[in-house]
């Protein structure tokens, strides 16, 4: 059986941002899974690790967290996105375009380009 | 600023012990079942639902860990942890910890001592505000060889207008005034300044005001300011001073201000620093001299600089200042005499004298710090062997080797910060009894305390060393062979060749830093030694001295001891009832300038030889005290050839006076100068008259007394008698079997028995003023030599220490060595040889930093070389006898195992 790549070190914080953006306030199982879901189920999300990062964004105040109830009327620790965690994600958005489209620009490059 | 915040929330949380366990273990919690319902819904059974969730989620402890770093700070976590911990290890062995605490605590102390005496003198040696715009302006006659000849009042004018300063004050040198007027006359000391003295320094009264900066009055404006002291304890504090009259040398002043409590006087003694009364004058009336340029002023020339001038910027300009009055004024300034003006900083000026001592005290304080320092590693060390085994439980147990290390170093941190803090608690409690030992003509002496900052120092000393010397052992103890040390402890072990290497290592140099302290220790003595047992040139047995001051008033003429034929009259009555004092055998008088070692610095006069100069301009300057005729006898100073004053040399004959045989042989060389002509002009203390003075006849010569300094030889001296010149400093010598206690009470009876307006102090023995002459010296000397005895204690206790290792280590061997029927001889002979070993090449690198350390040191030194072979060489000898005898007992010890206890034990 074929290894799935593990996410990207410092990509994940990224993924936790995006994912509460898209679908409002979550718990860790529902970011996990949903990362997972939106991966196309190719990146393995060891989900443990999830909860350490989830305490450092919220004490980097761009997350917030609060208990609440789950689906199943459980309880469960809900976490949103803040306005600073809003921003952060745009700014980190472009920075990882960015750094895409130049890591893009090297595959492309042919050996005569540089002649 | 997102980093911050994470930080002081992670802060927050450690202080206040919040953990989020419980809620991580609520989501995870959560976070399973969700998952195991998922895993069901895809049909798996429960069981592997179970399992499978479980794996998805990761290791559970890995995340607790890792969520609770996040949550806190793992790092000062680990740091208590291993402080809680080395607390534990210290109190298993309080012996070890107790001497090394101790060890720490005397080094980290005495460091701290002498750091807080530096403290006040070299760190801050002024104490007024913008200290680094004070400079002190010295006027000096290289051609003629004279130094800091004073100012005249046209120079001083000359240099307030020159643009280079804020203002320049001058002072006179610090003198007596009588305060008359309530039950006893009482002597204050004084100092008369122009207005703008105090601000020069920046500094205004607490009570009143300072004099008015601008105040033109040419003579005394007749307004005093005076000390908090004075102000203290002779008014009590009266809040309503100011405006009382104050009677001082029979002139009526008026107190216009107080000073504040901190606020002390510059000067080259304890009492011209502790001056009580201020009078301001404008330098150019009387009682000064007319402002001639060719008169100068005896005093301290202080100025503020315009702010952000550099000295160097001000002397360049001041040089030229200098170059345009010269040839402006080219009859007061021949080119003979090369009159300059140097700019000091005034901190040099108020500890330049004691730079080199202090420095010298803080280099073998920081010698004793270093050795203690060593002895402490040197311990760590030999505990790290005792530990071994658990060192090497632990790394197999999966202890990192940085997390050792921080271990060992906490735990080495904590011993020094102990030490330090002991030091520390140590010198506070004991500050006021240390403060006696300092003397007390060290400048700023009542400045130095025990503060924050001092305590800031011992602390980040503990620290710094704590560090260097924590490291070595703590690095060391964790390279331990795993499988090596868990196989051989509790066998005979022959211990890390490493750490044993670094044991010697430091002993060695324990052993060469204490050598260099002893030589340091010995050349000092060595000259003490010689300054106190050199030959005086006069005999200071049985004599005290006592003072008084005859008053000086503003206007000459109202002085009734203005001529010397006045004043001849009340010391003779003086000198005849003191004579019948009891135990009295001889009596003399002399002006301050006469009192042998006990005064602050020599009255100068520039000497006009018949013949050879002809303005007093360029006339080289020499030391001229006035005594009466009966002062050589009395202080045992023979006469050489010529004749001693008698009672016929008077005012109204011809003017005499007596040299010493170091002026015959400076000024007149191959020549006899008995019957020569000279003239010594612009003596302040004659009264003013239009006419100069007329020629003085030397009429004999006086051999060489060391008055001046002990430490030198021979400085020219010109005495005049008393009964020619008037002086207004008097003190009175007497000899005989005093009693020192009764003899100030018995004097002011008589003298005030003939003026009662006298007031009469300072009665001291001339052995009192010769010790105290030499204070600074004796503490310096002192204090190395504590230090070295410090340091030859540790390292003896460093080598024994090293020694009793080795033959622990090597007992097993030894024991082996005996059973097979080696010599006990041969062992003890064998285990010195180690101990002489270490000592030899202590001493070989102790006497090579020795001989450059005593060579920075020449200028504390009298009489001895700083290459003395005796005190190296004696040195030496102590060095390696301490080193064989704290050898021999575990020597001993070694030769006496018994082999077959021993290899049983092992």
């Amino acid at each position: 059986m074929k290894e799935k790549p593990d996410v990207l070190q410092g990509t994940l914080a990224l993924m936790v941002l995006k994912t509460l953006d898209l679908i409002g306030p979550q718990h860790g199982w529902g970011i996990a899974r949903r990362i997972e879901q939106i991966s196309g189920d190719l990146l393995a999300v060891n989900q443990g690790t999830l909860y350490p990062l989830l305490l450092k964004l919220e004490h980097e105040g761009s997350i917030a967290s609060q208990w609440g109830a789950s689906e199943n009327n459980r309880r469960a620790r809900f976490y949103r996105l803040t306005g600073a965690g809003r921003k952060q994600l745009q700014t980190e958005t472009r920075d990882w375009e960015q750094t895409a489209a130049i890591i893009a620009r090297f595959f492309s490059v042919k050996a005569e380009d540089l002649a | 600023m997102k980093f911050l915040r994470r930080f002081f929330i992670r802060v927050a949380n450690f202080a206040t012990r919040r953990g989020a366990d419980e809620r991580l273990r609520d989501e995870i919690a959560e976070h399973l079942a969700l998952q195991i319902e998922e895993n069901l819904r895809t049909g798996m059974s429960p069981t592997e639902a179970r399992r499978q969730a479980v794996l998805k989620l990761g290791a559970a402890e890995a995340i607790r860990e890792e969520h609770h770093a996040e949550q806190s700070l793992p790092f000062v976590e680990n740091l208590l942890f291993d402080l809680k911990y080395a607390v534990r290890m210290l109190g298993r062995s309080p012996g070890f910890a107790i001497v090394a605490i101790a060890t720490m605590a005397l080094g980290i102390g005495a460091t701290t001592a002498i750091y807080s005496v530096i403290d006040a003198t070299l760190l801050h040696p002024v104490t007024y505000p913008n200290p680094g715009e004070l400079v002190r302006i010295e006027d000096n006659l290289p051609g003629v060889g004279a130094q800091d000849v004073g100012i005249s009042v046209p120079e001083w004018k000359d240099l307030e207008s020159s643009g280079i300063f804020q203002s320049v004050s001058f002072s006179g040198s610090g003198a007596n005034v009588n305060l008359t007027g309530s039950a006893q006359p009482l002597r204050l000391s004084y100092k008369h300044v122009t207005p703008n003295f105090f601000g020069v320094f920046g500094v205004d009264a607490q009570l009143g005001r300072t004099f008015y900066p601008h105040d033109p009055t040419p003579g005394f404006n007749l307004e005093a300011v005076i000390s908090d002291g004075l102000w203290r304890r002779e008014f009590g504090a009266d809040p309503h001073i100011i405006g009382k009259a104050l009677r001082l040398d029979n002139d009526e002043y008026h107190v216009v201000g107080v000073m504040p409590r901190g606020f002390r006087d510059l000067g080259a003694t304890n009492e011209e620093r502790n001056t009580e009364v201020w009078l301001a004058a404008g330098l150019s009336g009387l009682p000064f001299p007319p402002p001639l340029r060719s008169s100068r002023l005896q005093g301290r020339t202080v100025a503020r600089l315009e702010p952000g001038v550099s000295i160097a910027a001000a002397q360049g300009r001041l040089d030229a200042l200098v170059e345009s009055l010269k040839k402006q004024y080219p009859a007061d300034y021949p080119a003979q005499t090369a009159w300059t003006v140097r700019l000091t900083p005034l901190s040099e000026s108020v500890v330049g004298s004691v730079r080199q001592s202090l420095i010298l005290l803080f280099g073998a304080v920081g010698l004793v710090l270093s050795i203690s320092c060593v002895n402490v590693a040197n311990l760590l060390l030999a505990r790290a062997s005792v530990r071994g085994r658990e060192i090497a439980v632990r790394q197999a147990l999966g202890a990192q080797r940085m997390r050792l290390i921080r271990q060992f170093l906490a735990e080495s941190l904590q011993l020094f910060l102990l030490g330090g803090v002991a030091g520390f608690g140590l010198l506070f409690c004991t500050q006021h009894l240390l403060l006696r030992l300092v003397p007390e003509s060290l400048p700023n002496l009542n400045d130095i305390s025990i503060n924050w900052g001092v305590l800031a120092f011992a602390l980040g000393v503990s620290l710094v060393a704590g560090t260097v010397f924590g490291l070595a052992p703590a690095w060391l103890m964790s390279r331990s062979d795993l499988v090596g040390t868990l196989r051989q402890e509790g066998r005979g072990s022959i211990g890390s060749i490493g750490r044993s290497h670094t044991r010697q290592i430091l002993v060695i140099g324990e052993l060469a830093l204490s050598l260099v302290l002893m030589v340091a220790a010995g050349l000092l003595l060595r000259s003490f030694w010689d300054l106190f047992k050199v030959q005086p040139g006069f005999n200071p047995d049985r004599v005290m001295a006592v003072q008084t001051w005859l008053p000086g008033p503003n206007d000459p003429s109202a002085d009734i001891y203005r001529t010397a034929t006045q004043e001849s009259v009340l010391l003779r009555e003086i000198l005849r009832r003191s004579r019948t004092l009891p135990g009295v055998e001889e009596a003399a008088v002399g002006d301050v300038a006469a009192l042998p070692l006990g005064h602050s610095f020599p009255t100068q006069l520039p000497l006009i030889r018949e013949g050879i100069e002809t303005v007093d301009n360029q006339a080289p300057v020499i030391d001229s005290p006035i005594v009466s005729p009966e002062y050589f006898h009395l202080l045992g100073m023979p006469l050489e050839r010529g004749r001693l004053f008698n009672a016929q040399d008077i005012e109204t004959t011809p003017q005499v006076a007596l040299i010493n045989e170091a002026a015959a042989r400076k000024y007149w060389p191959n020549q006899d100068p008995v019957g020569k002509l000279v003239r010594l002009h612009r003596d302040s203390r004659e009264p003013l008259s239009g006419a100069g003075p007329a020629w003085t006849t030397i009429v004999g010569v006086i051999a060489d007394a060391r008055t001046e300094s002990l430490a030198d030889a021979a400085i020219p001296q010109i005495y005049r008698s008393v009964y020619q010149h008037p002086a207004k400093s008097v003190a009175i010598f007497l000899r005989g079997q005093l009693d020192p206690s009764a003899i100030s009470g018995q004097m002011r009876q008589q003298i005030q028995a003939v003026d009662a307006e006298l007031p009469v102090f300072h009665a001291e023995t001339l052995d009192d003023v010769l010790a105290s002459s030499l204070s600074v010296r004796r503490f310096s000397m002192e204090m190395v030599a504590i230090f070295a005895a410090t340091a030859l204690l540790l390292a003896g206790l460093g080598i024994y220490g090293t020694i009793s290792y080795v033959v622990n280590e090597q007992r097993r061997e030894i024991a082996i060595r005996l059973a097979l029927g080696a010599q006990r001889g041969t062992i003890l002979k064998m285990v010195l040889r180690r101990g002489v070993g270490l000592a030899a090449a202590g001493a070989g690198l102790g006497l090579a930093v020795a001989l450059v350390v005593s060579r920075l040191m020449a200028g504390l030194l009298f009489g001895v070389s700083p290459y003395d072979l005796t005190t190296f060489a004696g040195v030496t000898l102590v060095l390696t006898g301490v080193a064989i005898a704290a050898s021999y007992i575990p020597a001993l010890r070694a030769m006496r195992l018994d082999p077959i206890t021993t290899l049983h034990a092992e």
